[in-house]
């Protein structure tokens, strides 16, 4: 059973890799047909060739950039469930809470990206910052919601118990609220890529983001495309994490969809 | 002994006062399994949380035991309509859910909610998500959770009424073997329902409820003999209890 459902996994994964696949080998076909210069778009094999060179400290801005992606995902979440939760919990928290929280929202956070940098320095955790800016958004909107919205009779049920209101809340809204927060760290995962690959275009002296602005003052466009596709794997593995966490701890969300 | 004392319930609504229920006066006596019936929106629902000590009374009061209730108590165990199942715990967790949120021991009430499972014919779905049960299935759950702690008493809001005519009638005769017809040890019984069939098969009375604001119109006696089975429902009395009842309904319009 298990053997045929990789079977049917692998026919369905067939054509996006076949459209890949094809894409790729044109790109490369393209270059030498048309004389279009690797400076304006290299081939697939000198990407390939610029993502392995040992001269470019890869290692190092690959580090970087996944810290910043991480932290800043991990400052959403955390933050954004915290606000979440008092939102939900306390209508005067609501009150007080939203109209700033959509303020902060409308405001575009690539322009706020260099007043960060202004007063926290260069370094690791002003783009963290950012990128938390970016992608905290839908986690406090989906955790609020989704503590909230909680059949009223299972709240009754909870009461014909005599459960506290901390009990209901763990026991019931919680787990109620659970599919809706991954929901929302899938939008947030991505959202922080966006956020540290920022940051490090208005100022940074590592990560992949800088390696791209080098590139492009240098026109060594080949390098420019492999930070590109470093900065997508780093960005497709964490998304990757957080579908499997939610498959893992809340299957019964994708289950009744 | 449950009291009803002249309860009454007034909502506040934007287009003013609304009154649901008015000057409801009724003695509930132990083990006795007292059902209503009433148009749609006639407040029995709403009494049936003001038993259970889940929404307060405008008017009047309600004691249990003598004791007058003002917050849920113990006593009761309740089914709704929906069985509200935690669609992220099992069957079996959800039944101990029961003693999770009265702050008992889940493990002292293991064993209990194995055996209840097994009386409702649920024997080896403990381990099953909510999703994998049918409705009916599912509200057998939501009986065992209802009945894990023992409660005196059980308030039942139309528990089946979302169910097919089949499973309907095959749970209410499992309700009443549950319920253990006969024996001295047998829970007091409130059951709100539209179907007068199922209340008068059910039933020791039937309180027949006048539309908004609900008051009680009549009392009806149900004398069949007990245990009730599938050929109770062929009976004469079975029959002119339930043409009297509609009747009642009717008169109230």
């Amino acid at each position: 059973m298990c053997a045929l459902m990789s079977r049917r996994a692998l026919v369905r994964l067939l054509p996006s890799a076949a459209l890949f696949g094809a894409l790729l080998v044109a790109w490369q076909l393209a270059g030498p047909a048309f004389g279009i210069r690797e400076y304006l778009l290299p081939a697939p094999t000198s990407v390939v060739r610029a993502m392995l060179n040992v001269s470019i400290p890869w290692p190092t801005h690959i580090w970087i950039t996944t810290l910043e992606i991480v932290g800043g995902f991990a400052v959403a979440a955390g933050a954004g469930v915290a606000l979440g939760i008092a939102i939900a919990w306390s209508p005067v928290a609501a009150r007080a809470l939203v109209p700033f929280l959509v303020f902060v929202n409308t405001l575009p956070k690539v322009a706020v990206a260099p007043l960060f940098l202004l007063w926290l320095g260069y370094g690791v955790v002003p783009n963290i910052l950012i990128a938390a800016l970016i992608g905290f958004f839908p986690v406090v909107i989906n955790t609020a919601v989704g503590l909230t919205q909680v059949d009223e009779e299972l709240l009754d049920l909870g009461r014909v118990f005599g459960a506290p209101t901390w009990k209901v809340f763990v026991k019931i809204r919680l787990p109620n609220a659970l599919p809706y927060v991954l929901s929302a760290l899938k939008i947030t995962a991505t959202a922080a890529v966006v956020g540290a690959v920022v940051g490090e275009f208005v100022a940074s002296q590592a990560g992949l983001g800088m390696v791209i602005v080098n590139a492009q003052t240098n026109l060594n466009t080949p390098v420019a495309f492999a930070a590109l596709v470093w900065i997508s794997i780093v960005g497709l593995t964490l998304y990757g994490v957080v579908v499997l966490a939610a498959r893992r701890w809340a299957p019964w969300a994708e289950a009744g969809s | 002994m449950i009291v009803l004392d002249r309860v009454g319930m007034t909502y506040r609504a934007d287009a003013g006062p609304v009154e649901a229920l008015r000057d409801i006066t009724l003695e509930i006596g132990r083990g006795e399994l007292l059902a209503l019936v009433g148009p749609s929106g006639c407040g029995k629902s709403t009494l049936l949380r003001i038993i259970a000590g889940l929404r307060p009374a405008t008017a009047g009061r309600v004691t249990v035991d003598g004791s007058v209730v003002t917050r849920p108590i113990p006593a009761v165990g309740m089914v709704f309509q929906a069985p509200l199942l935690l669609r992220w715990r099992t069957i079996l967790d959800n039944v101990l859910l029961a003693a999770e949120l009265a702050g008992l021991d889940r493990g002292a009430h293991r064993a209990r909610a194995e055996a209840l499972l097994r009386l409702v014919g649920l024997d080896g779905f403990g381990a099953r998500q909510p999703r994998e049960l049918s409705g009916g299935m599912q509200q057998r759950a939501a009986l065992c959770r209802a009945l894990l702690l023992d409660p005196p008493l059980l308030l039942m809001d139309e528990p089946f009424g979302a169910l097919d005519a089949m499973t309907r009638d095959e749970l209410n005769l499992e309700l009443l073997r549950v319920w253990g017809e006969g024996s001295a040890a047998r829970k007091t019984i409130v059951f709100v329902t539209h179907s007068i069939p199922e209340a008068v098969l059910l039933a020791d009375r039937v309180v027949v409820m006048t539309p908004r604001p609900g008051r009680v119109a009549r009392l009806f006696d149900v004398p069949l003999p007990r245990p009730r089975t599938v050929a109770t429902r062929a009976a004469p009395a079975f029959g002119a209890l339930t043409v009297a009842i509609h009747e009642a309904l009717t008169e109230t319009r």
